[in-house]
């Protein structure tokens, strides 16, 4: 047994080196942190918290970002903000696309329905670069895992508006940012108090705002965390308790002979 | 192999063994005598096995769900996390799963390296080892290619074009590689169609690895050879069978931490990004598993060469049979090779640290000389200390202690035991 202790330590030694490792590469400024509800074991959505990212997303970053990977469907589904069916019917319905060609041979425009992926603010990416300046505005569905940082770097970012140091030039249209990698930004600060009215009576700090927008966005990158933890609390367990089986049934049968294992 | 013929109990039975001998290789699987002295550093081959059949069975669900098309790779990945019931699972099991069976790979090399399994009689196991681990980079390699993510096409990109270092055909190569002039959707689908094959060819070849085992069976932590079946010896099943059980659940649990609670944190962030050709990644870096071979290309200035030295650094894995010459197989009774064992496991992981860093300053020092001491090691350490090292007197048997027989004594004995085999 001590011999196995040995190798279980040795195994979390080299899981930990490897882990450190892949973390080692870049990430120059600390960033904020924040203690999310998602992380941790049992971490679940703050369910209000996503509805009001919901908010911040459609009336202040959905001008230029893109969902392209949603579909309204999921905004009413279980383990993310949980509109009732009926409140995702109406914000689809918002949003016009083009369907067809119908019997004449037409496209034609109808509003969305919830089987339909998150209207697009430009047709085309090269659309969108030349509206924004040259920057392409990301599309957001997997943005959160697709920085080094995660949910802390989004956070940052949106709460990393400053003035430049002095004596940095800033050409126009270009913004400086703590946590932005290189500390230069085409996006201006997206975020100022109270620019949206949260329905809950919430009060729209830009803090709480980034707060929001980034849970939510952390759900459109990973729209089953919630089955995620809870699948992996339960199969943990499971497989816990099915190894202390095998190894008293281990000992049994070894106990057939004298060699210790 | 010294085993009592078998005859299966029923008529059918019988009918059907005299005419395919299935039955007799389930009895000789489970019968198989098996060194009783094993560690648990032993079950990694049954791990390994586990997973070679996880990665075909998940990926045969994802190649369901994927389209293998530059402009819906992305989306067809994206399609399988949200749409798919239990896609998620599927795709983080595969993607994790990877790097779980590279981390069990490496812990079975090493394992033969300190027990000396590579040695006679043994060295057809290793080479046929060697193809495997040979094969499952480049089937992880091209696996990686496949969510056509940022560091997917960049990594592509970097690995065909060390191709390209061949001189006088070396560009025609690279385009024949891609299909094209660049990496592109030709590229994809063919390393899609080579992604779904080698696992087979992995599959094969195990079969063979294992075959070959257990032509002369089990080398052991003492790594004397043992007469088998012996007092020596237990028979697979059920001892070695509930043994690996055992092991392979420990292994499942860290496997499912990474899998439900830190899927993405062996991946890097920008293979979230779709691929653009026209904006390169800041630091195009391998996965954790390719890196101290990354760090060896890159600490030889010349491409070439840093190809050469890459591949290199296989090859005197393959040979490296004859290349340690000590007859004596563990490292348990060798003290200088002992500390030598180490400073390798310190240097492959010194290069795989700064296989991750970018190759300028310091990290370029340190990668050369870490280079410099891993071939160092198999092509002068390994030959010289073979020859002169004092190594520690050797058991008889398993079960026997020391009797202060000289190592020479035993392995006269060791010897005779083989001759008497063939």
């Amino acid at each position: 047994m001590k011999k196995f202790f040995k190798l279980i330590s040795f195994l979390i030694l080299i899981s930990s080196l490897i882990i450190s490792n892949a973390n080692a590469a870049g990430e120059k400024q600390e960033l904020l942190k924040v203690d999310w509800s998602f992380k941790s074991f049992f971490g679940k959505f703050d369910r209000a918290s996503l509805q009001r990212g919901y908010q911040v997303y459609s009336e202040v970053c959905a001008s230029c970002h893109s969902l392209k990977h949603l579909s309204y469907r999921n905004l009413a589904e279980k383990g993310g903000p949980e509109f009732t069916e009926l409140e995702a019917k109406a914000i689809a319905s918002n949003f016009e696309v083009t369907d067809g060609p119908n019997s004449e041979g037409e496209m034609f425009e109808r509003p969305a329905k919830l089987s339909d992926k998150f209207v697009m603010p430009y047709a085309n990416v090269q659309e969108a670069i030349a509206a924004n300046g040259g920057a392409y505005p990301p599309d957001m569905s997997v943005l959160v895992k697709a920085r080094g940082g995660g949910a802390n770097y989004i956070y940052s970012v949106l709460m990393g508006y400053e003035d430049p140091p002095a004596g940095m030039e800033l050409d126009d249209g270009v913004y400086y940012n703590k946590y932005m990698y290189g500390n230069k930004i085409k996006m201006a600060s997206p975020l100022d108090d109270d620019i949206v009215e949260y329905a809950d009576g919430t009060k729209a700090t830009v803090d709480q705002m980034a707060k929001d927008v980034t849970t939510f966005l952390q759900w459109t990158a990973e729209p089953h965390l919630e089955t995620r933890h809870k699948m992996g609390f339960r199969v943990i367990i499971y497989l816990t308790v099915l190894t202390i089986l095998v190894y008293f049934s281990m000992k049994k049968i070894w106990s057939r002979i004298e060699t210790k294992v | 192999m010294s085993e009592h013929e078998y005859t299966p109990k029923s008529k059918v039975g019988k009918w059907f063994n005299d005419r395919l001998p299935l039955l007799t290789l389930a009895n000789h699987l489970t019968d198989y005598p098996t060194p009783k002295n094993l560690n648990y550093w032993w079950t990694f081959g049954g791990i390994l096995t586990f997973c070679l059949i996880t990665q075909i069975i998940t990926g045969i669900i994802l190649g369901m769900h994927y389209v293998a098309h530059a402009d819906l790779a992305f989306q067809s990945v994206e399609h399988i996390m949200r749409d798919v019931n239990y896609g998620w699972l599927i795709r983080y099991v595969h993607a994790n799963g990877a790097s779980m069976f590279f981390l069990a790979v490496y812990i079975h090399i090493f394992r033969s390296l300190y027990y000396g399994s590579y040695k006679s009689p043994r060295e057809v196991i290793w080479i046929i080892g060697m193809l495997i681990y040979f094969l499952m980079m480049a089937t992880a390699f091209m696996g990686y290619v496949l969510p056509w993510g940022q560091m997917s096409f960049w990594g592509a990109t970097v690995i065909t074009n060390l191709f390209s270092a061949i001189p006088l055909v070396g560009d025609s190569i690279t385009t024949w590689l891609w299909g094209g002039y660049s990496v592109d959707n030709p590229t994809l689908t063919r390393f899609f169609s080579l992604h779904y094959l080698f696992p087979f060819l992995i599959l094969g070849l195990v079969v063979l690895h294992i075959w070959a085992l257990h032509v002369p069976g089990n080398n052991n932590p003492i790594g004397i050879e043992i007469k088998k079946p012996s007092k020596d010896t237990v028979p697979f099943h059920p001892y070695i069978v509930i043994k690996d059980l055992f092991a392979l659940l420990i292994f499942l649990i860290i496997f499912a931490f990474f899998v439900f609670f830190s899927p993405n944190i062996l991946g890097h962030a920008d293979n979230y990004i779709e691929a653009n050709p026209l904006v390169t990644p800041a630091h195009i870096v391998p996965e954790w598993y390719l890196l101290p071979f990354y760090a060896i290309l890159r600490s030889v200035p010349d491409k070439l060469l840093g190809v050469i030295a890459m591949f290199a650094a296989i090859f005197v894995l393959v040979i490296l049979p004859w290349l340690d010459t000590s007859k004596v197989r563990s490292t348990v009774f060798r003290p200088i090779y002992k500390q030598f064992y180490w400073f390798l496991v310190a240097d492959v992981l010194i290069l795989g640290y700064v296989g991750a860093m970018p190759a300028e300053g310091i990290y370029l020092l340190i990668a050369r000389i870490a280079t410099a001491y891993y071939f160092a090691h198999f092509l002068i350490i390994l030959p010289f200390l073979g020859m002169k090292e004092k190594t520690a007197p050797l058991p008889l048997s398993i079960t026997e202690p020391v009797l202060g027989g000289s190592a020479d004594m035993a392995m006269a004995k060791n010897n005779s035991d083989f001759k008497e085999k063939l």
